[in-house]
Formats: C-alpha cells, structure tokens, sequence
C-alpha cells in the first residue's frame, strides 16, 4: 500500500515535471518573437508614417517608402489565393473522397509529400522556364502568382486533406443515409466541418507566399519599381525583395527602413490570421 | 397465415467479407412487409454488417465484398442499374451509435426531405417525426440549439426522427435502444409498434425481451451463419437449433 502511494506522488511529479517543461517550451518561443518584434519595431517605427507608405522607393532614405512593395504583395498574394485555393482544396477534396486506393493515387500521394519539400528557388527555376518564358508571362505578377501557387499547392493539399480525413465517416454515413448524393454530402457536411482546418493550412501557406524571396527574384521580379501594379501583366517587386534590397545597403538609415518594411510585413500577415480566426469563429456559431 | 405475407426484402444466398475474411455466410431469409424482423446474436456475428448490406451502405466500406442475391420487390438491390441513393431513400437506417449532424436540432430532422425535393409544409413534417420518436416534448422550445447539446438518448431519438422524416419503406434499426435510459426504450418499442402498421422494419438488438416483445419474425446469427430463423414465439419458445436455446435463455457461453 505504502509503496504504491509512493508510486502515485511520483507519477503525480513526473505529470507536473512535464507540463513545467512544455510550459518552458512556450515561454522561450514567445519570448523570441517578443524581442524580434521589440527590435524591429525600435529600429523601424520612426520611419514607419504616412509618406514611408504612401513613396515609392529612393535613393534618398528620408523620401523612401514601400508603396510599390506592398501594392506588389498585395497583388501577389490576392492572384496566388485566388489560384491556389481552389486548386488546392478541389485536389484535396478529390484524392480523399473520390479517388479509389490505387497505384496511380498512391504515386500521386508521394509525389505531393516530397513536392512539399522541395526548395523554393526550384519552384523559382520552374515558374522562369514555364510561366516567364514558355507562356511568355515575362515578369509579370502573373507569373509571380502562378510560381508562387506551384510552391503553395502541395501544403494546401496535404492541410486540406488531413482536415477532410478528420471529418468522422459515422457524419458521412449519417448524410448517405438519408439518401444525399456524394455532392451533397461533400457539400453539406464535409466541407464545413472540415473548413477551421483547411483555413488553417491555407493561412499557412499564404504566409509562406508572402514571405518567400528566392523564386521572385529567380523568376527575375524587379527591386526597383516605381509605380503600382495595375493588372495581373505589369511588372512587379514586393515586401520581402524590398526588404531585402534595403538590409544589403551599407547605409544605417536603410536597415532602419528594412525594420519598418518587416513591421508592415508582419502586420499583413497578422491581419491575415485574424480573418482567418474570424471566418472560424463564424463557422463554429452556425 | 405465411400466406398472406409479401416479401419486400429477398436475402439469397448472400456472403460479405471484409478484405477477404468472410462476415456474413450464406444467408438467406424474407423480410416481410409491415412486419418487424429482429436479427439477434452474440457480439461480433455479423448483425450490423447484413443490416448495412439492404441499404447498400457497405458500399462505402473500402475491401467490403459481397455475393448472392438480394431482391427488392421484385429487383435486384445491387444491380448496376440500381441507383444506390435511391435505396437509402426507401430504405432509411438508424445506426448503432448515435449520429447527428453538427447542426440545428431542426436541420437534423429537415435536411433529409429538404435536399430530396421536399416542398411541403417542412415545420409539419419535422415536428411529426419528433413526436413519432418520441422527442417532441423536450425539445419543442429549442429547436435551433445544436444537436450536439442533446443527451446520448435524445440524440439516438433524434436520428430516429431524422429517419421517419424521410418516410422510407423500410427502416434498419441497429440496437436503436442501446443508448437509451428504460422510459426511452419503453416509448420507442411503443413507437415500433405503431411504425408496423405502415413500415417494414428490420432491427437489430441484443436485447432478447425487446426482440420477443416487438417482433413478429426473429433471425439468429452466429458466426455469421442463419443458425434459425422463423416465427418470433416458435424461436423464442420452441426453437429448433440446441444454440438458439441457449442464446435466448442467456445460457450461452
Ligand atoms: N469495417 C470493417 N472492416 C473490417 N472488418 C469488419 C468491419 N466491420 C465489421 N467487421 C468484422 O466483421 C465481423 C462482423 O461485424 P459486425 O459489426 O457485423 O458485428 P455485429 O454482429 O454487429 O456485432 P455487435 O453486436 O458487437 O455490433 C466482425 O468480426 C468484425 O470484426
Ligand atoms: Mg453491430
């Protein structure tokens, strides 16, 4: 009896050992980001007004401003959602309710597990040769969209199935069973539940895009642009390549820019994530 | 009296296996209209998985084999010109554990008649298949809560009502009372008894009083085989099969 109470207060220390360590876990990954966000909001927030988004870049730091970058990203993610997702989603939502279990989807199944690791510049290389030269995109933000949409799409697939996946088949029997065909029960029921999920690899992904440099630049989007994009063919920079540009300048006053492109950067992604959590929220009430 | 029963459902000969691993073995019985057929046996025999077969929800089930011949009316179940959602129209299905949607209390009953062309009067049908499960009382002021917040019982009501809400020809009923508290379990066999006027009914249960009470016909499966099938009071009281008395007394082993 003894010993096993002994027993017990251990397992019951071990149990707490435990939940101190992933507690610690947490803290320190917080606590990174915190200080990155503290240094580049001390470095970057000075510059960060009004005419430091509303310029296009300068030589001259105190006229430079990312108005053309954001615009390109803006662009960039907008066309590389509205290509990806559905792609995406449709695949998923295919190889997980449609296709049958054979060779051909098996080899499609690894072939989407390794495309999700391939480098990014690779997918760069591919966008030039297809999209800027074989399609003759040139460096449009097309052509950035179309690239980035490649380098997106196997994340977006493997998120959006395991979401599917995890929709409970007892829910799909219960739809077949009231005489709903296979549409409606994708429709109806698979689809919204496993919508949080599909969002939430999508966000992933779009994240992913917006911070990507390599294949831009391999697919040879421009570092100096002074207008906006006005549709889906005009040349194009963005955010990251901007930031970029600015960081690989001697001058202080740029790295000082680079951390107010980094802030506006990390706001984009932000709003992003609380759409996301808005559109959860939405669908958990319904 | 056998004359006068029609046969709505022609079991012939049927064998199902599970990536290879034969389930249910050469089976054969009728399941007459407007009568109750229990399926009993012990756990593990196949009931669940013969009951899935009459609406072709095996279908869904990958490495899921089946042969022989099962008839409905006077076609073929699994023919391919038979459209398999048309069966689960006439054939409804109320599942071992309960299985609502993530939805409205109202959705569960009203989605079925709704995505089949349903354009009657949906608040009418939807209270009569709550009342007919017997579910009406509790849940007549909160009809838009989530099905979600109902006790286990009021959920397996539920999807009775989901079912009736379709009006089908015939209902599968895996153990529809094995979540159910005795008061539920009572209401639910009053129901049975009145869906019989009108419905055929095939109901798979473990409860040995439940099958003699509301059945008129009564299968015992063991190891996937028809040990005994027939009258519910000649199986029950004068069974043929050694097996079946035991199984039915309790001294099973
Ligand atoms: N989806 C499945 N895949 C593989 N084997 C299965 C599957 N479903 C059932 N089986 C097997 O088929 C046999 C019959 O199962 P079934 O569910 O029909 O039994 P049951 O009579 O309904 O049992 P219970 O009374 O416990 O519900 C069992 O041996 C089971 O392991
Ligand atoms: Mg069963």
């Amino acid at each position: 009896m003894a010993s096993s109470a002994n027993n017990l207060s251990w397992r019951h220390k071990k149990a707490k050992l435990f939940q101190s360590f992933c507690l610690g876990v947490t803290v320190s990954a917080v606590t990174l980001l915190a200080i990155l966000i503290y240094q580049v909001s001390m470095l970057g927030l000075p510059w960060l007004d009004g005419q430091f988004l509303s310029s296009f870049p300068s030589r001259f730091p105190e006229k430079a401003g990312i108005k053309s970058a954001l615009a390109g990203t803006l662009w960039l993610v907008s066309l590389t959602a509205s290509i990806a997702i559905p792609i995406g989603v449709l695949a998923a939502v295919y190889l997980e309710e449609y296709a049958k279990p054979n060779r051909l989807t098996e080899f499609i199944n690894i072939n989407i597990a390794n495309l999700a690791g391939v480098p990014s510049i690779v997918y760069g290389i591919l966008g030039l040769a297809i999209f800027v030269r074989t399609f003759a995109l040139e460096r449009s933000v097309l052509s950035g969209a179309l690239t980035m949409s490649l380098l997106i799409l196997p994340v977006i697939i493997i998120a959006s199935r395991e979401a599917v996946r995890a929709v409970p088949s007892s829910l799909r029997q219960a739809a077949y069973a009231v005489g709903a065909t296979r549409w409606q029960v994708i429709r109806a029921h698979v689809l919204p539940s496993a919508l949080p999920g599909i969002l939430t690899g999508v966000i992933l992904a779009i994240s992913r895009a917006i911070g990507e440099t390599a294949p831009l630049i391999m697919i040879g989007a421009l570092t100096y642009v002074a207008f906006v994009p006005e549709g889906p063919m005009d040349e194009f920079t963005a955010l990251p390549i901007q930031i970029f540009n600015w960081t690989s300048r001697p001058q202080q006053e740029f790295h000082e820019l680079a951390s107010a492109g980094i802030f506006v950067l990390l706001c984009v992604l932000l709003m992003m994530n609380a759409v996301a959590v808005y559109i959860r929220y939405r669908g958990s009430r319904e | 009296m056998q004359d006068e029963n029609r046969t709505v459902l022609d079991i012939n000969d049927v064998c199902i296996s599970y990536a290879g691993e034969l389930a249910v073995r050469n089976v054969s019985l009728p399941i007459y209209e407007k009568k109750i057929t229990a399926i009993i046996g012990p756990s593990g025999c196949g009931k669940s998985t013969l009951l899935r077969s009459l609406n072709r929800m095996n279908d869904f089930i990958h490495g899921c084999e089946q042969s022989g011949y099962l008839g409905f009316h006077e076609t073929d179940l699994y023919a391919s010109s038979t459209d398999p959602v048309e069966v689960r129209l006439r054939i409804g299905m109320v599942f071992q554990r309960p299985n609502p949607f993530p939805k409205s209390i109202y959705r569960n009953v009203a989605w079925g008649p709704s995505i089949n062309g349903f354009n009657g009067e949906m608040d009418e049908r939807v209270e009569k298949a709550l009342r007919q499960a017997a579910l009406w009382d509790e849940v007549k002021d909160r009809l838009q809560d989530s099905a979600l917040n109902l006790s286990g019982g009021q959920q397996q009501r539920l999807c009775i009502a989901r079912t009736l809400a379709m009006e089908p020809e015939i209902i599968l009923m895996d153990e529809p009372c094995s979540a159910l508290d005795p008061v539920s379990t009572a209401r639910i066999e009053d129901l049975l008894f009145e869906l019989r006027e009108n419905y055929t009914i095939v109901i798979v249960t473990h409860n040995m009083q439940q099958a003699a009470r509301v059945s008129q016909y009564t299968a015992f499966l063991e190891n996937g085989v028809l040990i005994e099938y027939g009258d519910t009071e000649d199986v029950f009281t004068r069974p043929a099969n050694r097996r079946t008395e035991e199984y039915v007394t309790g001294r099973f082993g």
